[in-house]
């Protein structure tokens, strides 16, 4: 299995090479990593429900990322079908009309577009349109591949403020980090889009980033270098939220900072504005092959992106506030990463942040990170 | 009522007067027309594809487009160099060229915000930005000042000439006290757009190269050598294709504006370069990379140094009063100006933004046939807006355009 195990970083960039195999890509050698279960016991129990739905859409089930949701592929009496029944439903005649599109379902995702073509901004939602808005995300996978996937709309808990740390000394260069944030959040596999940039210093030099390669590809740890992880850090004060025209991105009150992905108009602004390296755009449409596809999924983590949005690291708001560590916390063999709750005294990385010589990137820009660096 | 149909009859005379002309100008036309198309259909497969299909990336997330748009933020800009003298300092040599300086503004508008538009991930959802309907972030984000500013500015440099010509149109005079108040507003708002594009940048924390005092009015000096360059060529065209007057002190006094503001940009210039060489820190990377190539990376070297070149040389030429006076040194300065400045303005400030990145990867960026075909296409856009705005007002100013009762 270890022959087989997935990088997220190979050096070729513009390979188009998607995988094939079925091999675990989460980095576990041993054990199972939950994600390729065999779903037979699954099938069996929804087989009526599945065929109907390939009936139905058939060749849809197929496509990845945002498509599955919106981008239908339509032919001339579909399309016409669904713009009838998105005219009913804009003039309010939904409720009275039920002959005109021949299935209910079609009717259904008609209208779903149509409401989440036109919602608000998600920051400015109460946490009654955030729900409404999830369940129809939801419902809409359902219709179209006839998977369930589970989105949460969690607001932020009293009291809570993320924090991280990352000790330098002991991290040896793996990427497990990398290649597990990469099956955690659904990021496009074609483009390899890493939150994670790991910095290979040489000994010596000191924190000589324009010396560090953050992308090689050989086996670590290489003699005479030190590793450094970079990601967002979720500033205090956060730069991109700023100058966001639209305020598709902003801070939430456990601190993180974090996207609307259907409010974002795609202008790049915030990019350019980050002095951290820490946002990433979906240059084409985002892929994720079906069966790799994590399903437990965050409105504002996760969950399917489309082409022409902002997305970042999130601390994996779909775990972060359920209580679990973020999926590089968790994948890190040499435990270099910690993350918790400032606000919490007892937490380990109150703990590091007050017994340990940290230090932060570019402090003098006055972001205010909340990612510590320390050494042992 | 009657203001409507005087209205309709200006539409449909315009609409005469630019389907009609020379060969040449059949000829201009449908070269614009075929480029635009050309354009859309690179713009076609943008949308399809993304703009994965552009040479942008993670690294270095603006191009041309913005390149483009900076630029044309400062030629719009412009305009005040002529609407200043002529309706708040009655300076009758610029009346003839006024009309032509706000057609160029309205143009070099219409092509800044198509190249925003071009430049976005998610055009569909650009009401997101409407205020109102959507979320719009002012006052902290700097590009929804520069929103406001540019759509503010096209409404001043449409209405005012247009008032203008419609009364002309009718055979009146035009009130003053009707459009001057709306002429000394666009003298500060012009100030404002290229200000409010310059903060855009030079509020970024992240970008040293940017993120420099100076920027701001380097922004202005250039763009009032540039822009005014921009309208002694168009006067130039103008003059030899049709009847319409320009006299020669017109683009004379013109060309001192452009000589003066290129002089001061030179100024700039030489204060940047001292900044950056002479005490060079971790900030003047970009500059490094710009002028000299960091890591055997020199993308940009060939096109930075023609553009000071350029920039030198023209403005020795117009600094002499001799060559400046003889109108054919003047246009081939004004052209070299012009060239210079768009380098210089454009991809010379907007990529070295991010390169080296923020933490010191050097990745490079070039266009692709894609990008410089939408690039085109937006250009010649912009001409053939020019060229019917242009086209009504002389056949107006003329006195061939006349509303029959």
């Amino acid at each position: 299995m270890s022959d087989n195990k997935k990088k997220w970083f190979t050096l070729n960039l513009n390979s188009k090479h998607k995988q094939t195999s079925s091999s675990c890509g989460c980095g576990k050698t041993s054990g199972g990593c939950n994600s390729h279960q065999p779903k037979k016991e699954e099938l069996s129990n929804d087989a009526f429900f599945e065929a109907a739905v390939d009936a139905s859409i058939g060749d849809e089930r197929h496509k990845d990322g945002f498509d599955q949701v919106f981008d239908v592929k339509m032919d001339r009496r579909s399309a016409f079908k669904k713009l009838t029944a998105s005219l009913l439903i804009g003039a309010g005649a939904a409720a009275s009309c039920t002959s005109v599109t021949s299935s209910s379902e079609s009717k259904e995702k008609a209208q779903i577009d149509w409401e989440e073509q036109f919602k608000g901004n998600y920051k400015l939602m109460d946490d009654k349109e955030k729900s409404a808005t999830v369940d129809r995300l939801v419902r809409s996978y359902q219709l179209r591949t006839g998977k369930n996937i589970n989105m949460s709309s969690k607001n932020a808990e009293e009291d809570v403020l993320f924090g991280y740390a990352f000790n330098i000394s002991k991290c040896q260069g793996y990427m497990d980090c990398v290649s597990a944030c990469v099956e955690e959040n659904n990021q496009d596999r074609n483009s390899e889009m890493q939150y994670i940039r790991i910095h290979e210093m040489k000994d010596g030099k000191g924190f000589n980033f324009n010396e560090a390669d953050d992308n090689y590809y050989h086996e670590v740890p290489a003699e005479g270098h030190f590793y450094m992880g970079t990601q967002c850090f979720h500033c205090d004060n956060p730069p991109c939220v700023e100058v966001c025209p639209v305020q598709a991105t902003w801070r939430e009150e456990d601190g993180l900072v974090v996207v609307d992905y259907d409010w974002c108009v795609g202008c790049r602004y915030c990019m350019a504005a980050c002095p951290y390296d820490g946002r990433r755009f979906n240059w084409s449409k985002p892929e994720v092959p079906e069966e790799e596809i994590n399903k437990n999924q965050h409105y504002l983590g996760n969950r399917m992106r489309k082409k022409g949005v902002m997305e970042k690291c999130t601390f994996c708001v779909q775990r972060s506030r359920a209580g679990k560590n973020p999926a590089c916390v968790e994948a890190c063999p040499t435990g270099a990463r910690i993350f918790g709750n400032l606000l919490d005294p007892n937490s380990t990385i109150r703990w590091v942040l007050e017994n340990k010589k940290v230090f932060r990137l570019k402090e003098d820009l006055g972001t205010e990170p909340k990612f510590w660096y320390f050494m042992d | 009522m009657k203001t409507l149909k005087v209205f309709g009859s200006l539409i449909k005379d315009s609409l005469d007067t630019i389907t009609k002309g020379s060969k040449t100008y059949h000829l201009w036309m449908g070269f614009l027309t075929l480029i635009m198309l050309i354009g859309m259909y690179c713009y076609s497969i943008q949308l399809d594809q993304g703009l994965s299909v552009t040479g942008m990336t993670d690294r270095v997330s603006w191009g041309l487009y913005i390149s483009n748009f900076t630029f044309l933020v400062g030629v719009a800009a412009a305009a005040v160099m002529l609407v200043m003298p002529t309706y708040v300092l009655k300076d009758i040599d610029f009346k003839q060229a006024v009309l032509i300086g706000e057609g160029l503004a309205v143009a070099a508008l219409i092509m800044c915000l198509a190249f925003v538009v071009a430049d976005m991930g998610g055009p569909s959802v650009l009401w997101h930005m409407l205020p109102g309907i959507g979320v719009f972030n002012f006052p902290n984000s700097m590009l929804t000042w520069d929103v406001i500013a540019l759509n503010g500015y096209l409404f001043i440099n449409i209405s005012i000439p247009l008032y203008i010509l419609f009364r002309h149109y009718q055979g009146k005079e035009s009130k003053k006290s009707v459009y001057l108040p709306g002429a000394l507003i666009s003298v500060f708002w012009a100030v404002g757009i290229h200000l409010v594009t310059a903060f855009l940048y030079q509020g970024l924390q992240a970008r040293p190269f940017w993120n420099n005092a100076l920027l701001g009015p380097r922004f202005l000096a250039s763009a009032f050598a540039a822009g005014p360059a921009l309208i002694i060529l168009v006067l130039a065209i103008i003059r030899g294709f049709t009847d319409f007057k320009i006299e020669d002190k017109t683009i004379k006094k013109i060309a001192l504006v452009v000589t003066v503001a290129a002089q001061v940009n030179i100024i700039m210039l030489v204060s940047e370069l001292f900044k950056e060489f002479y005490a060079p820190t971790h900030h003047s990377e970009s500059a490094y990379y710009l002028f000299f190539g960091l890591d055997g990376k020199t993308a940009l070297l060939p096109w930075i140094w023609t553009a000071i070149s350029m920039n030198v040389l023209a403005t020795v030429i117009l600094t002499f009063h001799k060559l400046r006076n003889n109108l054919n040194v003047l246009y081939f300065a004004c052209i070299l100006l012009f060239v210079a400045i768009w380098i210089e303005k454009g991809f010379g400030l907007i990529v070295p933004g991010f390169i080296p990145g923020p933490y010191g990867k050097i990745a490079e960026y070039t266009p692709t046939g894609i990008e410089i075909g939408v690039t085109l296409g937006i250009w010649a856009m912009g001409a053939l807006i020019f060229t019917v705005l242009a086209r009504t007002a002389i056949g107006i100013e003329t006195g061939k355009l006349r509303y029959k009762k």
